[in-house]
C-alpha cells in the first residue's frame, strides 16, 4: 500500500501520466528488482506443491506475514532433501512480481533447511521414508549362515578396509574363500557401483554372505552408504549382508538395512572368525558328549552284566555251602573214627597183656625151658618119650638150641 | 564351495542328532558303537574343514555384463 501511495505521489508529480496495468506492473517489477533484488530469506514452508513441470510452488511464512515462493525445475533438480510443509528454511532468491496474478513472490535459487545441513535433512527424510516402507524391519533381517565358507566383499581393493578384513580372515579363519568386487567407496559414482556390486555378487552365486565395507572417514566420505540406491540394493540382496562402514558411531542407511551391522571392517571379519571358533568349540563339545554317552552306555551294560553275574553265582555259592558242610562233617567223622580206633586199641592192648600173662612162653622168662623131640617137634613131657641119640630142640626165653640125648634116667 | 557348505550344515545337524540319540541311551550297543564311530568321524571332518587353510581370494570382474573371476594377490594387502 505504501509503495502504491508513493507511486501515486510520484504519478501526481510527473505530468499526470496514465499507466496501463501492464505498464504499472512492469514499473513495480522493476522497482522490486532494483530496490530489493536478490535476498536471503528465512521462513517456514507451507502449501508446498510440486508441479508436473518439475517446478515447486509454495509459501514462506512467519508469525505475521506470508510471501509466495517458486523454485523452478532447473534450480531444484540437485536438491538433496525434500521440501515439505512446516519445514523451516533459509533460501536465496530474487523478489519478483508475478504480473498475471498481481502477486509478488520470491524466485528461489537455493534453499537450505534451517538448523541442520541439507544433507543431514535429506538423510533424515530418506531414513523416514525407507523406515515407513519397511526396509529396516527386523522381520526382513536374515540370519547369517552357521559358517560362511565363502564371502563376497564389496569395497575398494585399494582401501584399508579390504586389508583389515583379509588379514583377520587369513589369521583367524583361513578356511574362508573371498570374492572381492572392487568399487569406488566415495564420490558421485560410488553409490551406483556399490549397488551394482551387491547385485553382481548375488548373481555370481556360490557365496554365503556379502560384506559391504569401507574404512573410516568423514560423514561426507561415507555418504554413498546413505544413498537410497545402496539401501535398496542391500534390501533386495538374496544373500545376508554385513554392513561395516567407517569407524564412527554414525549409522549409515546401509547399516540400518543390512542384516548385521558392525562399526568397523575388522569387526565384520571378526564375526566370521568368531563363528568359526564357536563352531570348533561346539564340535569338540560334541566329541566329548559322544565319548561321555558311549562310556555311559558301556558302564550301564557293565553294571547290568555284574548284576546278572551275581545272580548266576548263587548256585555256586550253595555248592560251596554244601562243601563246607561236608568238610565239617568229615572232620567230625575223622575225629570220631580216631576216637573209636583208640578205644579199640586200648582194649586190645589190655587183652594182649592179659593173654601174655597166660602164655606158656611167659614161664620161660622165669628160667624154665621147653624141649621138643626132633624132627616132629613134639613137646617132651616124660622121659620115656626119648631115647639115647635123639635130637632135641630146646626153647629158652631167649634163643633156641639143639642137643643130643646121651643118657636116659628112668625114675 | 556350495557343496562344501551344504554338507557342512547337514553334517552338523546329523552330528547333533547322533549326540542326542546316543545320550538317550535307547539304542543297542551295536547301534551305539556304529553311531559313535559315525559321530566322531563327522565331528573330525567338520573340524578339519574349519581348520583348513587353503583359502582363495579372487576378484570378481564384470565386462559387458559378464562376470568373471580373476586372481587377487592379497599379499599386497598385508602390513609390512
Amino acid at each position: 500500500m505504501g509503495a502504491f501511495l508513493l507511486k501515486k505521489g510520484k504519478v501526481q508529480k510527473i505530468n499526470k501520466r496514465i499507466y496501463t496495468v501492464t505498464e504499472i506492473s512492469q514499473e513495480i517489477k522493476a522497482l522490486l528488482e532494483n530496490n530489493i533484488g536478490e535476498v536471503w530469506l528465512e521462513g517456514e514452508i507451507s502449501n508446498f506443491k510440486a508441479a508436473t513441470s518439475g517446478h515447486f510452488y509454495f509459501s514462506l511464512k512467519d508469525q505475521n506475514a506470508i510471501i509466495l515462493g517458486a523454485m523452478f525445475a532447473h534450480a531444484n533438480k540437485g536438491l538433496k532433501f525434500k521440501l515439505e510443509d512446516g519445514l523451516k528454511v533459509i533460501c536465496f532468491g530474487k523478489v519478483d512480481l508475478y504480473a498475471p496474478r498481481g502477486q509478488y513472490q520470491i524466485i528461489v535459487e537455493r534453499i537450505e533447511p534451517k538448523g541442520v545441513g541439507s544433507q543431514q535433512l535429506a538423510f533424515e527424510q530418506l531414513k523416514k521414508r525407507l523406515a515407513q516402507e519397511g526396509l529396516f524391519d527386523l522381520s526382513h533381517k536374515r540370519l547369517l549362515p552357521k559358517m560362511p565358507f565363502s564371502i563376497g566383499i564389496v569395497t575398494s581393493t585399494t582401501g584399508a578396509a579390504v586389508r583389515d578384513i583379509l588379514q583377520i580372515l587369513k589369521k583367524g579363519a583361513p578356511c574362508v574363500d573371498v570374492v572381492l568386487r572392487s568399487v569406488r567407496v566415495q564420490g558421485e559414482q560410488a553409490a551406483g557401483e556399490i549397488a551394482e556390486a551387491i547385485e553382481d555378487l548375488n548373481n555370481f552365486g556360490k557365496l554365503d554372505l556379502i560384506v559391504v565395507s569401507r574404512g573410516g572417514g568423514s560423514t561426507e566420505d561415507l555418504w554413498s552408504f546413505n544413498e537410497e540406491i545402496v539401501a535398496r540394493a542391500i534390501y533386495n540382496s538374496r544373500l545376508p549382508i554385513i554392513s561395516a562402514v567407517g569407524h564412527q558411531i554414525n549409522t549409515t542407511l546401509s547399516d540400518l538395512v543390512a542384516d548385521v551391522f558392525v562399526e568397523t571392517p575388522s569387526a565384520a571379519a571378526k564375526i566370521i572368525v568368531d563363528k568359526k571358533n564357536a563352531l570348533l568349540a561346539e564340535l569338540s563339545g560334541f566329541k566329548h558328549e559322544l565319548s561321555f554317552a558311549m562310556n555311559n552306555i558301556i558302564s550301564n551294560l557293565e553294571n547290568r552284566l555284574t548284576a546278572l553275574t551275581h545272580t548266576l553265582k548263587s548256585p555256586k555259592d550253595s555248592l560251596f555251602e554244601k562243601q563246607q558242610q561236608m568238610d565239617e562233617l568229615s572232620v567230625e567223622l575223622d575225629y570220631n573214627m580216631k576216637h573209636c580206633l583208640e578205644f579199640a586199641f586200648e582194649r586190645s592192648n589190655s587183652l594182649i597183656q592179659r593173654l601174655e600173662a597166660l602164655s606158656p612162653l611167659s614161664i620161660l622168662s622165669r628160667g624154665y625151658s621147653l624141649s621138643m623131640l626132633l624132627p616132629q617137634e613134639l613137646i617132651i613131657n616124660e622121659v620115656s618119650q626119648v631115647k639115647i641119640g635123639d635130637k632135641l630142640k630146646t626153647i629158652l626165653q631167649k634163643g633156641v638150641f639143639i642137643s643130643q640125648v646121651e643118657e636116659v634116667f628112668n625114675d | 564351495m556350495t557343496k562344501e557348505k551344504s554338507t557342512f550344515e547337514e553334517d552338523l545337524k546329523k552330528l547333533q542328532k547322533i549326540v542326542e540319540e546316543l545320550s538317550s541311551g535307547k539304542i543297542t550297543l551295536g547301534e551305539s558303537l556304529k553311531k559313535y564311530e559315525e559321530g566322531v568321524k563327522i565331528a573330525q571332518s567338520c573340524s578339519f574343514t574349519l581348520e583348513a587353510a587353503q583359502r582363495k581370494v579372487e576378484l570378481l570382474m564384470k565386462k559387458d555384463g559378464k562376470l568373471s573371476l580373476e586372481e587377487f594377490d592379497d599379499s599386497s594387502t598385508e602390513e609390512k
